[in-house]
């Protein structure tokens, strides 16, 4: 087995100069990952922190507010997509050509809208029962952390389509190669951020 | 209301105000507002009839070589600078006559130490040590240039952009007037309505990503882009200090990103993170701001201490002292100034347990600080010293910032700080290590490290002069404030009733007199230096006998910086060729260099932020959607460039190479006593007194 | 078995692990245990699958490589910790001096 240059996937010896190319920029989008983190952390610890009576202010709480189905399938969605990326992923370390890269990283996108897509109807039903970010200091924690998840997840989803004319434009150049592997990165780790939020945020509200 | 122009409309100018109420309040805003717009004609001016446009554009803007680069964040800090010290002289004259009121409206004061503040610690300490950071790490570690040359200039612009905006807030409309912290409830929509905390917003959130890339930049580089031998433990000092200050960076940035967020959600969405009401908690702000805020200033002080490093040992001659010890020292205080933010907090209400947790952490940091002090000062013992600029500046920073440092200690303790927080006592603390730490280092490094960029020194002469205006400027400005502080006068006062104030406050306005004049030796020094740049000129590179690798290339350095990378055998590699037989050899054979090429992008998004930055202060919503996508569009369209880089052939650089060495072996060294006269072209003979 | 075949068994073995632990966390609330119980559950699962993810999605592990991808994410956890437990720890205290 190849040393393991950089986190995530690495191309390995058989894509020649474009391996060690890759080293700098995924070790740097890491480096940017971890000062992500803190963001998330931030708003994690606000949001916790807002959840006594005060923060809640006589507003809805989350018994009455979050739905464990659409949560569990909204994570099916995210799961199975970290999975597909990995799959165009792999595809690109195998050579298995630009198509297959492409089909993986369409299904990738398919999931990620169906994630998004119910997280928005589940803003929505929120909104529509009065519960909005301005109703109280607990749902604004809520807003804004789920959110940006979310807002996270359309750059993702912004991003497969720059990957996607790349590969038609371009075909799988080396540097296409290492924008794979970043967008790879930001994908599991979006992932890695959603196990904190139906965690900490729905499973312990509901608990 | 939001036509196409959002809130703007004729009356937000100063002139205007100046025209309706006339008086020394109004004219000083007026004047400033003056001076920035007269200022901008003169530069455009200047730029149009000397023909600097196109120079401009093609060497300067769109250039991603990180010592331009450097160069332009060091330009944004003098101006701001100068900026930020006529503020700070105004709130003393106007404090030195505040006795029952004083010469400007509470509120103009207000603003006035809001954006000095912002100013002074984002727009002029940040860029100084940013910038000096580009130009000299990537010639230390033996690197060509930045990981992320682009991104670099990324960076650039979005802490241009910042500043851009607080210049413009002199103009149009009003600054906030909630302090450098901006702290809610004060700076929510209920208490400030009007378009000045979204003016600190929208120059604090795109500075604080800025600085976040920066710092993903530095770790990468210093990372991965070392020369061959380089190991950890052969990094030059400044580099050390440079990878610390990185990594704290990336995560010191992000919570005044999100704080400022949040704080405008409530301010634009009705959001209620730190609101009086709904369940807001504003003391949150507090503490999110300062996990970013205490970080910083290690941040700012960390890359200084890098300057006094190299600069005790080049102008003594001798290793530095106990460079285990200062590596263990950096990294020890890069993680313990992430866990004592609440220092800045001691007197919100939390029990005395949690006090003194975060008192004892602030307390045990100083200790790291203290085994620097006392290695440089081992490494000046019995060094051949000479008293150039940066050692006048290391002299005065040694007494001074050891005062500073103790009353942080005094501070540390909570009970002592319920006593003195939010007074004189403070203010005079921070200025006490900001000016001899920070500033102090920033113009010992700008002077030393100047020729390499250049091509020639600074005049010694002015130099001095500004340095001994700065440190005697410092001790009569803000010494007595300790003593204000003391006796019970708060900061942040626009006027005072206690007329025992009036004598030290007078004295502190003289101070700033002097500080003023210090600021103008140090613009006099850079003029008559560019003036006299031929016999101040060392083309040879080596005008201090130094001992990194900085040193070993021509001045000003080359677009590609090292001719070969060199292969380093040992800590101060430079020095160690020169002592152990001739570091000017050729090398055996050159290769092509690949450079990154030229490009916009940077200045793209700087316009595009500055734009999306003044649309949402003045909520001209169709301008600042169309510059949030601008920044959007010209990012992805960059993702589809493919021609990057360019190619420098070998052959291009071995005559330039050459040329340099055939000059070096044709020349005299000089020794260091000639090293403030004109003899000095940058080639250093051995000098017989020097002791390794 | 080629080194590609060992991957996309990592990353099968990696979803089918995430999905189990998310099952079981999702159970433990959908099926009404006591809150303490629940909670406990959530609280394994989570850090259980976080590890699954990183070893077997972004291929994070302990050999000994060049480690500054590992010795960066310990480090963030350190202070994401300092960060977040400090913010919780101070506003606690304060919330809690203020009934
Ligand atoms: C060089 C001459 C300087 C002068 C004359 C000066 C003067 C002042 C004055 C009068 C205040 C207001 C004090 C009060 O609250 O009563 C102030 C505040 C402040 N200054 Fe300076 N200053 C100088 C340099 C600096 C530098 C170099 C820095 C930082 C690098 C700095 C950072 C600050 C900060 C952060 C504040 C607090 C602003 C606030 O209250 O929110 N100053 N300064
Ligand atoms: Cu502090």
């Amino acid at each position: 087995m190849t040393a393991n240059l950089h986190p995530g996937l690495n191309l390995g010896e058989s894509h020649g100069a474009a391996h060690p190319a890759s080293e700098n920029r995924v070790f740097g989008f890491w480096v940017f990952l971890m000062s992500d983190l803190i963001t998330f952390g931030i708003l994690f610890a606000t949001y916790a922190a807002s959840g006594t009576p005060m923060g809640l202010a006589g507003g809805p709480g989350p018994a009455q507010l979050f739905d464990l189905t659409s949560v569990a399938l909204q994570t099916a969605f995210l799961l199975a997509s970290s999975l597909t990326c990995g799959m165009a992923s792999l595809s690109m370390k195998a050579h298995a050509g630009a198509g297959r890269i492409a089909l993986w990283l369409l299904v990738t996108a398919l999931l990620g809208g169906g994630f998004l897509m119910l997280e928005l109807s589940d803003f929505a039903s929120m909104l529509a029962q009065g519960a909005g970010p301005a109703r109280s200091g607990w749902l604004s924690g809520f807003f804004a952390l789920v959110g940006l998840h979310g807002l996270h997840i359309t750059a993702g989803l912004l991003w497969i389509g720059v990957l996607l004319g790349l590969l038609a434009v371009q075909g799988l150049s080396d540097r296409v190669k290492t924008r794979l592997l970043l967008f790879a990165l930001y994908w599991h780790f979006l992932d890695l951020v959603w196990i904190g939020i139906f965690s900490i945020v729905f499973l312990r509200g509901l608990a | 209301m939001s036509g196409l122009f959002g809130h703007l409309d004729w009356t937000v100018t100063p002139f205007a105000a100046a025209i309706a109420d006339p008086g020394t309040n109004t004219f000083v805003a007026a004047g400033a507002a003056g001076l920035v717009v007269l200022g901008a004609v003169a530069l455009l001016g200047f730029l149009t009839w000397f023909r600097l446009w196109g120079p401009l554009w093609r060497d300067w803007l769109t250039s991603a070589d990180h010592k331009k680069i450097g160069v332009m964040y060091c330009v944004i800090g003098i101006v701001m600078l100068a900026r930020g010290v006529a503020e700070g002289a105004v709130m003393r004259a106007h404090q030195a006559m505040a006795l029952n009121g004083g010469p400007l409206s509470a509120e103009h004061f207000a603003e006035l130490f809001s954006t000095h503040g912002t100013i002074m610690i984002l727009f002029v300490a940040a860029p100084l040590v940013i910038g000096l950071i580009n130009i000299v790490v990537p010639l230390q570690i033996g690197a060509r240039d930045m990981a992320f040359p682009v991104m670099n200039q990324v960076s650039l612009g979005l802490t241009a952009a910042g500043a851009a905006l607080l210049m413009i807030s002199l103009v149009i409309g009003r600054f906030e007037t909630g302090g450098w912290s901006a702290y809610p409830p004060y700076t929510g929509r209920v208490f400030s309505p009007g378009e000045g905390p979204d003016y600190w917003i929208w120059s604090v959130v795109p500075a604080g990503i800025g600085s976040m890339l920066s710092g993903i930049n530095f770790a990468v580089t210093i990372y991965k882009c070392r020369a061959p031998g380089m190991t950890y433990m052969r990094m030059p000092l400044f580099t050390w200090t440079a990878l610390c200050a990185a990594i704290m960076l990336v995560y010191a940035m992000p919570p005044v990103t999100v704080s400022s967020l949040m704080l405008a959600l409530d301010r634009y969405a009705g959001f209620h993170f730190f609101t009086n009401d709904l369940g807001g908690n504003m003391m949150n702000y507090a503490n999110i701001f300062w996990m970013f805020g205490h970080p910083e200033v290690y941040i700012l002080v960390l890359p200084a201490y890098g300057v006094w490093s190299e600069v005790s040992a080049t102008f003594s001659a001798k290793t530095l002292y106990g460079y285990p010890s200062l590596v263990i020292a950096t990294m020890a205080i890069a993680v313990i100034a992430f866990t004592v933010w609440l220092h800045h907090f001691f007197t919100m209400g939390q029990s005395a347990s949690v006090n003194i947790a975060f008192g004892i952490a602030t307390m045990i940091i100083a200790v790291p600080t203290g085994v620097k002090v006392y290695d440089w000062m081992a490494t000046l013992w019995r060094g051949r010293i000479r008293m150039t600029v940066p050692m006048v500046y290391l002299t005065g920073f040694f007494i001074l910032f050891v005062i500073g440092g103790l009353t942080g200690v005094i501070l540390a303790n909570p009970t002592i700080d319920y006593q003195v927080h939010n007074t004189l006592f403070l203010v005079a603390h921070f200025h006490n290590v900001l000016i001899p730490g920070v500033l102090f280092a920033m113009l010992a490094g700008i002077h030393y490290w100047f020729p390499k960029v250049f091509g020639f020194r600074l005049h010694e002469t002015w130099g001095k002069r500004a340095a001994w205006l700065w440190i005697v400027g410092f001790c009569v400005t803000f010494l007595p404030l300790y003593a204000l502080g003391l006796m019970g006068m708060p900061r942040r006062s626009s006027s005072f009733a206690d007329p025992a104030f009036v004598p030290l406050q007078l004295v502190a306005g003289a101070g700033a007199v002097i500080i003023l004049l210090a600021l103008a030796a140090t613009l006099v020094c850079y003029g008559v230096s560019i003036r006299q740049r031929g016999t101040l000129a060392v083309p040879f590179g080596d005008p201090w006998d130094g001992r990194t690798l900085e040193w070993a290339m021509p001045a000003p350095a080359p677009e590609w910086n090292f001719a070969v990378i060199p292969a380093v055998a040992a800590r101060d590699a430079f020095w160690a060729e020169k002592t152990g037989g001739d570091p000017y050899v050729a090398p055996e054979r050159y290769e092509d260099i690949e450079l990154p090429r030229p490009t916009a992008l940077g200045l793209v998004i700087c316009v595009a932020t500055t734009a999306a930055g003044f649309a949402l202060t003045w909520h001209i919503w169709w301008l600042a959607l169309s510059g949030l996508v601008g920044i959007g569009l010209a990012v992805m369209v960059r993702a589809f460039a493919t021609q990057t880089t360019r190619v420098l052939p070998a052959a291009e650089v071995a005559v330039h190479h050459g040329r340099w060495l055939e000059a070096v072996h044709t020349a005299r060294g000089i020794t260091r006593d000639a090293e403030d006269s004109p003899a000095n072209r940058g080639l250093a003979a051995p000098d017989t007194e020097v002791t390794p | 078995m080629t080194e590609i075949d060992r991957d996309r068994g990592r990353y099968l073995i990696g979803a089918g692990l995430s999905a189990l632990l998310t099952i079981l966390a999702f159970a433990a609330v959908a099926l009404g245990l006591s809150r303490g119980v629940a909670l406990g559950i959530i609280g394994v699962t989570a850090v259980a699958q976080v590890i699954v993810q990183l070893r077997c999605f972004l291929h994070i592990d302990f050999s000994r490589q060049k480690r500054e991808d590992l010795q960066l994410i310990l480090f963030s956890l350190l202070l994401l910790a300092i960060m977040a437990g400090g913010t919780l720890w101070i506003l606690a205290n304060l919330a809690q001096r203020m009934m």
